[in-house]
């Protein structure tokens, strides 16, 4: 099991670094943080997948000299899968940040505990 | 290939299609372009149901004609075309009845914004509803909840923004999970589409390899959906969000966007790993006894509420509960009774939230309840259509929620895993507290108050308002005494479902 656990460092790695967002956009106060957070998770499953899908000495799929075998290349899939995650990814984060704009203007703090009593104070 | 087969392809491009009109139209025009293809989808999705029950089975829909295991594919049978047509019905109630309310309470240049983001939600749900492909599913997960989170932060008040930005968060811890769950799934089985991983997966079981890595993934893509679900320790953005956006958004979000996440769970169960690797180990378990706490403290939390929408909002919780209890019993039956009360739920609460604004627009706009008293007399359609959702979550006979307590306590009778102890006794338990509460507003709201400052509003002074109520009623009284044919639609369902 340790040993595996070398071979396939790359995984290993990204599921630190996904541990490490996750605790990020759970436990940080400030909004931009949990923001990074979130964007350090998302990252890091993109490396997991593009470490999954690459097979050492094959070439990117794409044909090079007229070679046709399916041996010679890795498989595109996990790529387009990660193009498609970055483009959710890149959506969430911007309406998160347009969301973080609006509180800030109003509360003037990116506290969001901060936030909450103000809130409670005002009483709407 | 018949005609008909391509109604779950039309219904989601429909949807998408008039979101993407409706941003350039005028107001009144997307209002009626939204009210007409959500009731087009629902016609169309009715049909399809009925013609897929009497043919029983289920097909699947190759798009942009690529073979199996390269192209994107959708799959009806009857239990995914009976619950679009059922969200379609929700989703027109819940957007007639809140207009009034989203003309005052939103400002006018968002009201187009309002209709793209219904449309979307609706385009997602349907696509979370049919999709064969699970990582389509993630994409339109994720879809759905902007769209939702637009729904809640469409009202500009503090309150609801801080609201969407919790239920941001949350619900991305719950996607992120649910990613890593979907990415570690095709690592271990090298498919995407939902028949072909269930048979490498079969594969994997059958030879006893992976089975921890398995475990991992099912745990982690329960969990993230659970999460997104608002069950119960997760439910903190719940009640602000239920409680101060606009009405329509309340209804649709408590009634069809936790629903969505629910149903795409079930059927990850069922399609994708399996339902009986998924019975035959622990993690229903903690579904389970989630779900039970769920629906003890989701009522605790209602009870102490002193503000009529977020009374309802904890209410959500209790009944989320409900149906995490009837996934975790682990048996068909209880499988049945869940999805009985996903439509009991959608059907009660909307019309729960929609009846609830009436009451308050006749107390000052104010949802404390010794303002509300006495205003089942001032608005009494409203009042009426509060009694009658009350009772049935109270589980009244004749009405829904009846039967799905009945369900469940059927299937925990013949449940042999030694659930049934438990089961019975917090439903019994459940069951009070939610009379507590309900009974308590029904009384409160038929307290005569002499010399009332508020005005009273007739029913000619309402016509949409009356029709959407009595539609609503009509709908609850009629998933209650249709329940045997339902409980056979769904067991059918099911059964092409595995």
């Amino acid at each position: 099991m340790g040993s595996n656990l070398f071979v396939n460092y790359g995984e290993a790695v990204a599921m630190i670094l996904f541990a490490i967002g996750f605790s990020n956009l759970l436990l940080q106060k400030n909004l931009i943080k949990k923001i990074i957070g979130l964007n350090i998770m998302d990252s890091a499953v993109y490396l997991f997948l593009a470490e999954k899908g690459y097979i050492t000495g094959r070439l990117a799929p794409i044909v090079t000299n007229g070679v046709q075998s399916s041996e010679a290349y890795i498989n595109p899939i996990p790529a387009g899968l990660v193009l498609t995650g970055i483009v959710v990814s890149v959506s969430v984060t911007a309406l998160m940040l347009s969301l973080t704009i609006r509180l800030y203007r109003r509360y003037q703090t990116l506290d969001l505990d901060e936030i909450s009593m103000k809130l409670k104070k005002e009483g709407q | 290939m018949a005609f008909y087969q391509n109604i779950p392809f039309f219904s989601i491009f429909l949807a998408m299609f008039s979101g993407t009109v409706s941003s350039v139209l005028p107001r009144k025009a997307a209002r009626v372009l939204n009210t007409i293809v959500i009731s087009l989808i629902m016609v169309a999705s009715v049909f399809l149901t009925a013609i897929l029950y009497e043919q029983g089975g289920s097909y699947t829909f190759m798009m942009g004609h690529f073979p199996a295991p390269w192209g994107n594919e959708i799959r009806a049978g009857a239990l995914e075309a009976g619950m679009a047509s059922f969200f379609c019905l929700i989703m027109l109630l819940s957007m007639l009845g809140g207009r009034k309310k989203l003309d005052e309470e939103v400002e006018e240049t968002k009201h187009n914004l309002y209709y793209v983001l219904v449309n979307l939600l609706l385009s997602s749900l349907l696509a979370m509803v049919y999709t064969n492909d699970l990582f389509t599913a993630y994409v339109f997960v994720e879809i759905n909840t902007i769209a939702a989170c637009g729904l809640i932060m469409i009202r500009q008040i503090g309150r609801t923004i801080e609201a969407a930005v919790r239920y941001m968060i949350l619900s991305l811890l719950g996607s992120g999970l649910f990613l890593v769950g979907l990415v570690i799934l095709y690592d271990l089985t090298g498919h995407l589409l939902m028949s072909n991983i269930q048979e490498s997966v079969k594969l994997i079981v059958a030879n006893g390899e992976y089975t921890i890595p398995l475990l991992v993934t099912i745990s982690l893509m329960s969990a993230g959906l659970a999460i997104k679900s608002a069950l119960f320790p997760f439910h903190a953005w719940l009640p602000d969000a239920y409680g101060y956006s606009t009405v329509s958004s309340a209804a649709l979000l408590s009634s069809l966007v936790s629903k969505g996440y629910i149903f795409l769970l079930i059927k990850i169960y069922y399609r994708v790993i399996g339902i009986d690797f998924i019975r035959s180990n622990k993690l229903v378990n903690v579904l389970f006894i989630f779900g039970l706490a769920g629906m003890i403290f989701g009522s605790l939390s209602a009870i102490k509420e002193n503000d009529i929408r977020r009374m309802i909002a904890y209410s959500s919780v209790a009944q989320i509960g409900y149906i995490y209890m009837g996934i975790g019993l682990g048996t068909q039956d209880a499988m049945i009774a869940s999805i009985y009360h996903i439509l009991m739920h959608g059907a009660t609460k909307s019309l729960l939230f929609i009846s609830a604004i009436g009451l308050t627009d006749v107390s000052g706009c104010s949802r404390q309840f010794i303002q509300i008293t006495g205003s089942g007399y001032r608005n009494k359609i409203a009042g009426v259509g509060f009694t009658v959702g009350a009772l049935s979550m109270v589980g009244f006979p004749c009405f829904s929620g009846f039967i799905s307590k009945l369900l469940f306590a059927q299937a925990a009778l013949n449940n042999t895993a030694g659930k049934m102890l438990p089961t019975l006794i917090v439903l019994g338990i459940s069951t009070i507290l939610n009379a507590i509460y309900f009974m308590k507003t029904v009384l409160r709201i038929y307290t005569p108050v002499k010399d009332s400052e508020y005005p009273t509003w007739h029913i000619k002074d309402q016509k949409l308002y009356t029709v959407v109520i009595i539609a609503f009623v009509l709908c609850n009284l009629l998933l209650g005494l249709t329940s045997v044919f339902i409980e056979d639609w769904i067991s059918r369902g099911l059964l092409s479902f595995g």
